[in-house]
């Protein structure tokens, strides 16, 4: 156990700290979605890859660089979002919730289904802005300057959004209607639009992770969907009941999967759903969840 | 009408709703249609029937019914292929195998509601696909080809077309009359309840757990057996059938026939199955048309084919 070189071991951490910023983005932009319109997004994954091809086509249709992306990208992703909630998703509040997972799952194929017809299934690749090429030396290992960036700018958009929940008066009224959206109306607050900008903010969020994730993975039209099952396990991990839950998951398990292709790669790709069995063996409202 | 007469009427619609079913099944070969297509039809449609009893009557969806009609075709073309059992008992064994499967995965599903429920069995499932790409026995990337066909009983030679599909017909029949079976006897009757308010029926005294995980059981049995007999009749076992894609084409079919109904999934079968063989040459955009379909049955058309046909006759199909 102990002979394996501190090298590939601190690289599959940071492997697994880099998957991990993803799995807390995602599923920090799903239990934000669950929250407040009670259904799971499940063309999550789509979004995030519609994300990582608005960067690849805005770079090479419109020669704009990776910064312009990071701004543009998830304004325009998420106000298809918006489109979507107010057209479609709008009409299902009043049935059982299952209709909405069936509906962005339906949504999803059709996104994926474009995009491979357009694109095909190999992966198109997308270099990394020159300001964050090169990495530094950091004695027992070498660090990318992207990755580095990717990690700490996925901690403060997690913080960030968690910040702005938990301790602002916006905050306030979205998990007061998440409470209880009838009571909340009453005092003259638009709980259709702030449902509506919610989901927008999700699915930007889905779309910023994944012009991040452009430049680490291949640009492909299945990025997504195996990626939001992965993410999935990951919110029934931590549950769904608070924001900094889902975010510690996301992290935590991104690394634990990280140690595990290092000491038992055979399993690298099964460990979060195992860890997921055990968790509903002992704790079925996941790490963070209350049960209702 | 009392409710005993309302009952006793429903039965006799759905006896003979059930016998034009079998006209139409019997007679497809001897009327050109193609019994390879057939057989693929029956297969998903006790699939799609298998998922409706856990959907449609229990009220919980599951994503990843793929993982048993894939299982169970892995283990039922291993056996006839290595083992070398006759196709009954190896369709016997994939069988066992998906309810054992079962009996854990819900194990572990029963204990969360709703949404969770359906991303508990969806996660599970792509665990189920990654032991499969892994294991030794099920052949990777190629799956396990050439499975035998093999002498049902060890008299009756399989690679006759009609006899595979006399052997499909009473597999498909005999899981339909079980289902059938199922949904109408007491058990049934407790699982609707549950559906419709768990917290009453636990309040009379059903344990609703036990209920729901024999209800997921039986389910994950029944569509194993589908998916154990198309490993024989496509002499094939392949990811394919493990992928979540699968189990969101279950569900497609269980929502387009009409969720809840009797003949719903089957209908809804018949239609993706034929859809997916006439759009076989457009590639990708069978996931389009697949997504599209879905969106407008959401939206639109919420009670499927048969639903709408039921409603229609005011008469539950």
């Amino acid at each position: 156990m102990f002979d394996i070189p501190i090298q590939a071991l601190m690289g599959q951490l940071l492997i697994g700290l880099i998957n991990g910023s993803f799995y807390a983005l995602l599923s920090l932009g799903l239990a934000v979605i669950f929250g407040l319109l009670n259904i799971i997004n499940f063309a999550h994954g789509a979004q995030y890859m519609l994300g990582a091809f608005g960067a690849y086509l805005l770079l090479n249709k419109l020669g704009l660089s990776y910064w312009w992306s990071l701004l543009i990208v998830p304004i325009v992703v998420g106000a298809t979002g918006v489109v979507i909630e107010r057209t479609m998703l709008a009409r299902l509040y009043k049935l059982d919730h299952l209709y909405g997972l069936l509906l962005t799952f339906g949504l999803a194929l059709i996104i994926q289904g474009i995009f491979r017809n357009e694109y095909g299934s190999t992966g198109l690749p997308y270099s990394i802005p020159p300001q964050l090429s090169g990495g530094k030396n950091l004695g027992f290992m070498f660090l990318p300057n992207y990755r580095a960036w990717v990690i700490v700018a996925s901690a403060v958009v997690c913080l960030g959004t968690w910040f702005v929940i938990e301790r602002t008066k916006l905050g306030g009224y979205l998990r007061a209607a998440t409470e209880n959206p009838q009571l909340v109306q009453a005092f003259g607050i638009n709980v259709p639009r702030m449902i509506t900008l919610t989901y927008g903010f999700g699915v930007a969020l889905a779309a910023l992770a994944g012009v991040m994730a452009a430049p680490i993975y291949q640009v492909s039209p299945q990025m997504g969907s195996d990626l939001i099952i992965v993410v999935f396990a990951v919110v029934v991990i931590g549950g769904m009941g608070s924001i900094l839950g889902a975010i510690v998951t996301g992290f935590g398990l991104g690394l634990i999967e990280g140690l595990t292709k290092v000491f038992y790669p055979e399993a690298s790709t099964t460990v979060i759903f195992v860890i997921m069995a055990i968790v509903l063996l002992i704790r079925p409202a996941g790490l963070f969840g209350t049960q209702k | 009408m009392t409710p005993a007469e309302r009952a006793r009427a429903e039965g006799r619609l759905h006896r003979n709703v059930f016998l034009l079913m079998v006209a139409v099944l019997v007679a497809a070969p001897f009327v050109g249609i193609y019994p390879v297509f057939m057989m693929k039809v029956m297969c998903f449609a006790l699939f799609a029937c298998a998922f409706n009893l856990l959907l449609g009557f229990g009220g919980l969806l599951s994503f990843g019914h793929a993982m048993f009609l894939g299982m169970a075709g892995y283990v039922s073309a291993h056996a006839a292929k290595v083992w070398g059992l006759t196709p009954e008992l190896a369709i016997l064994v994939a069988t066992l195998c998906a309810a054992a499967l079962g009996w854990v995965a819900g194990l572990l599903a029963i204990r969360r509601q709703g949404i969770y429920f359906a991303m508990i069995t969806l996660a599970l499932a792509q665990m189920v696909f990654f032991f499969s790409l892994q294991a030794p026995f099920t052949g990777g990337e190629d799956g396990i080809q050439a499975v035998p066909r093999g002498k049902l009983f060890g008299l009756i030679d399989l690679s006759q077309p009609m006899a595979m599909y006399a052997v499909v017909l009473v597999v498909f029949l005999g899981g339909f009359l079980l289902i059938y079976r199922i949904v109408h006897s007491p058990f049934g009757q407790v699982l609707k309840a549950i559906r419709e308010n768990e917290p009453r029926t636990v309040s009379l005294g059903y344990d609703a757990d036990k209920f729901k995980h024999r209800a997921f059981v039986l389910s994950a049995a029944l569509a194993g057996m589908a998916g154990a007999t198309k490993a024989i009749v496509f002499q094939l076992a392949s990811l394919t059938d493990v992928h979540w894609s699968m189990s969101g084409e279950v569900v497609l079919m269980t929502l387009v026939g009409g969720m809840g109904t009797i003949f719903g999934p089957v209908v809804g079968a018949a239609v993706i199955v034929t859809m997916q063989n006439y759009l076989a040459e457009l590639g990708a955009w069978v996931t389009v048309v697949q997504g599209v379909i879905f969106v407008l049955c959401v939206l639109l058309f919420r009670r499927g084919i048969v639903g709408e046909i039921g409603n229609l006759l005011k008469k539950s199909l």
